[in-house]
C-alpha cells in the first residue's frame, strides 16, 4: 500500500519508511514559524528553563497582527519580541515594513518547499500546503516545546481527497470554489485530516489561488491540506529557494478515507458567499438577498496577494465606492504592496474611494484599523465570520471572493455585477 | 493538576451547543494578554458572559460538537483553565484547541452522548485514562473516548511546561 502526501512527509520526518493513520510519531520540524504570539512561546520557552533554542536559522517571526502598534501594551510586546529575537541570533525575522501577514512572506522568501514539516503558531498555517509542505497549526506552548529541541508529536492523518473536475465559470474564483466545498462539507467535514486538492481545475489555478484553498481548508477543520507540487509549482519555487526542490507526490496506490469528486462547472455556477456566522453557511450570491453593507474588506492571509488586488481594480475601475460604504485594502505584504503601488492597482483602488491600510491581519481578526459597530455589515474577502469576529458581537460578516468584495462596495449592497 | 489526579468529580456548570469557536471563548481584541491567568477575566466575554460569574472551582463545561474551532489562540485553553473548569467535555474538539487544553494541564473529554445526558447542576465523576463519564445525579454512565497514553501523562504533569521542565532538569 502506497502512502499520502502526509504519510511521505511524516514518514520522513520522524525517520521511518513508513507510517499509517493513527499511529503517533515524534518528528523533526523543519520549520517554526509565529508571529505576535512569540511573546507567548517566549515565556513558556523561559517557563520550560530553557536558555537557547534548538536552531535559530530554523525559526521565523514575523509581526502582522497589529503592525504598527497599536497600543502600548503591543509596542511592548514587539519589543520583547525583539529583544528575544536579537538575544537568539534569529536572523528570519520580519519587522514592520519589512514582511507583511506571516502567511504570505513565508513563501514569499523562499522559506517553505515541498516536503518540509512546517508548524506555526497560526491555524491559517495549513495555507503552506500549497508549497507541498505538511504545515500545521499550533498552540504557543507546544511551539515553545519546539523551540527546546525541534520535535513535536503528531498523529498521522487520514486522508481526505477532493478531486476537482471542468471549469470555473466566469467571476468564479478560487474561493468561491472551497467556500462551496465548506458548505457542502461542513466546518468540522475535514477535523483532523490531511486534504489533497487535486484535478484539472485545481491544477489550472495559480500559486497564489491554491492558497486560498489550503487556507481555508482550516476552516473545514483540516489538520493540514495540499495542492499538487508541480511544473507551475517549481517555476515559482525556483527563483526563491536556492536549494534544491524536491518533487513530492501521493503514491498512486495510496489510501484514502473518502474522496470527494466535485464539477465545478456544473456545481458552482456563480459567486458563493459564506453568510454570518458560520463559515459553512454558504450560499450561492444571487440567493443572498439584499444585505446593505457598510464595510467592504479586500486583505488577509486568504486573499490579499496581487491577483486579488488586480481582479479589484478591474472591477472598481472609472467608479466610486457608494457613500454609505467603506472599503479597506489590505495587500498582504510590503512585497505585493510594492507591486500593487508598480503596476497602478492601489491608485485605482484610491481613485475609487479605498483606504489602504498596513500589510497585516488588522480588522480581519478584530483587533485592528477598522473595527465594526453593533448593527454595522461587512462583506471581507477574509477566512471567518464568527460572532463578533471583527468587533461588535452585533456586527454581521459575509464573505465572498476579491471580485464580489469590490463589486459591493461600488454598490452598496452585496452584489456579483462586476463587469 | 498533581500526579493521580485523572479522576474528576465536579458540576456541569453549562451545556453549550456545537462550533463554540475560539472567538466566542476569548474574542480576538485580546489577544495581547499574555499573562494566563489574567485571559480568565474574558472567557466567553461576548456570547455567554454569564457563564464565567457563576463559575466554580472544578466545575464542568459540557458542549456538542466541534468545541474550540477556528484560532489556534491558546488564550481560549488558558481563559477556561484559570476561571476555574475543571474540564471539558464535548461530543467533539477541533484539534489545535484539544491539543493547546491537554499542554496546559485542563482536562478535555470526548464524549458524543454527554450533551443530550447532563443538565445543569448534574454532578459528574471522570476518569481520564478509562474514559468513563458518571452522571451521579442521573445515575447514567456516560460513555468517553480513553485519553491517549501521552495526553494522560502531560495531563498528570499539570501540562507540557512542568512536564518539559522535569525532562529539562533531568
Amino acid at each position: 500500500m502506497g502512502m499520502t502526501l502526509a504519510e511521505k512527509i511524516l514518514a520522513r520526518a520522524s525517520g521511518q519508511t513508513r507510517v499509517a493513520p493513527d499511529q503517533v510519531v515524534v518528528a523533526r520540524v523543519d520549520l517554526a514559524m509565529s508571529h505576535e504570539n512569540a511573546d507567548l512561546v517566549r515565556k513558556s520557552f523561559a517557563e520550560i528553563g530553557a536558555r537557547r533554542v534548538w536552531d535559530p536559522t530554523r525559526i521565523v517571526i514575523i509581526f502582522d497582527h497589529r503592525i504598527p502598534a497599536e497600543s502600548e501594551r503591543t509596542a511592548a510586546t514587539h519589543k520583547a519580541i525583539r529583544e528575544f529575537v536579537a538575544a537568539q541570533g534569529i536572523s528570519n525575522f520580519y519587522d514592520i515594513g519589512r514582511g507583511g501577514i506571516c502567511h504570505q512572506v513565508l513563501p514569499e522568501n523562499g522559506h517553505v518547499r515541498p516536503g518540509m514539516l512546517v508548524v506555526g503558531t497560526d491555524s491559517h498555517t495549513t495555507t503552506h500546503g500549497a508549497f507541498g509542505a505538511f504545515a500545521v497549526g499550533i498552540g504557543a506552548t507546544e511551539m515553545a516545546g519546539v523551540w527546546t529541541d525541534g520535535s513535536l508529536w503528531f498523529k498521522v492523518p487520514h486522508s481526505l481527497r477532493i478531486e476537482v473536475q471542468g471549469q470555473l465559470a466566469q467571476w468564479v474564483s478560487a474561493k468561491d470554489l472551497i467556500l462551496y466545498i465548506i458548505g457542502r462539507l461542513g466546518t468540522d467535514g475535514a477535523d483532523y485530516r490531511a486534504v489533497e486538492f487535486d484535478g484539472p481545475v485545481i491544477r489550472g489555478l495559480s500559486v497564489a489561488s491554491r492558497m486560498v484553498l489550503t487556507n481555508l481548508a482550516m476552516e473545514m477543520g483540516a489538520k493540514v491540506a495540499f495542492t499538487p507540487v508541480d511544473e507551475l509549482l517549481l517555476d515559482y519555487l525556483r527563483p526563491l529557494a536556492p536549494q534544491k526542490i524536491h518533487m513530492i507526490a501521493p503514491d498512486r496506490d495510496a489510501s484514502y478515507e473518502r474522496t470527494v469528486t466535485i464539477d465545478a462547472g456544473r456545481e458552482v455556477r456563480e459567486p458563493q458567499i459564506a453568510c454570518p456566522h458560520a463559515v459553512d453557511n454558504v450560499r450561492p450570491l444571487s440567493e443572498v438577498g439584499d444585505v446593505a453593507i457598510d464595510q467592504a474588506l479586500l486583505g488577509s492571509c486568504t486573499n490579499g496577494r496581487l491577483e486579488d488586488l488586480e481582479i479589484a481594480a478591474r472591477v472598481v475601475v472609472g467608479r466610486t465606492v457608494c457613500e454609505r460604504t467603506r472599503l479597506l485594502v489590505i495587500p498582504a505584504s510590503q512585497q505585493i504592496y510594492r507591486e500593487a503601488l508598480e503596476l497602478g492597482y492601489l491608485e485605482t483602488l484610491v481613485a475609487a474611494g479605498a483606504i489602504i491600510n498596513p500589510p497585516g491581519c488588522g480588522p480581519c481578526v478584530g483587533i485592528h484599523q477598522g473595527i465594526l459597530a453593533a448593527g454595522e455589515t461587512c462583506i471581507s474577502s477574509t477566512n471567518r465570520n464568527f460572532v463578533g469576529r471583527m468587533g461588535s458581537k452585533d456586527s454581521r460578516v459575509y464573505l465572498a471572493s476579491p471580485a464580489v468584495v469590490a463589486a459591493s462596495a461600488g454598490k452598496d449592497r452585496a452584489s456579483g455585477h462586476c463587469g | 493538576m498533581p500526579d493521580g489526579c485523572l479522576k474528576l468529580r465536579g458540576s456541569v456548570r453549562a451545556v453549550l451547543g456545537d462550533h463554540i469557536d475560539t472567538d466566542v471563548i476569548y474574542p480576538g481584541r485580546y489577544l495581547n494578554i499574555t499573562d494566563r491567568e489574567k485571559t480568565a477575566e474574558h472567557l466567553f466575554e461576548l456570547s455567554y458572559p454569564e457563564i464565567r460569574g457563576c463559575l466554580a472551582a472544578g466545575d464542568f463545561l459540557v458542549a456538542g460538537r466541534n468545541f474550540g474551532c477556528g484560532s489556534s489562540r491558546e488564550q481560549a485553553a488558558a481563559a477556561l483553565k484559570f476561571a476555574g473548569v475543571g474540564a471539558v467535555i464535548a461530543g467533539s474538539f477541533a484539534r489545535i484547541f484539544f491539543r493547546n487544553a491537554i499542554n496546559l494541564g485542563l482536562p478535555v473529554v470526548i464524549a458524543p452522548e454527554a450533551r443530550q445526558a447532563c443538565v445543569v447542576g448534574d454532578v459528574l465523576t471522570i476518569d481520564l485514562a478509562a474514559g468513563e463519564i458518571r452522571n451521579l445525579s442521573q445515575n447514567l454512565v456516560i460513555s468517553a473516548a480513553a485519553l491517549d497514553m501521552r495526553c494522560v501523562e502531560l495531563l498528570a504533569a499539570g501540562g507540557l511546561i512542568p512536564y518539559l521542565k522535569r525532562k529539562q532538569a533531568a
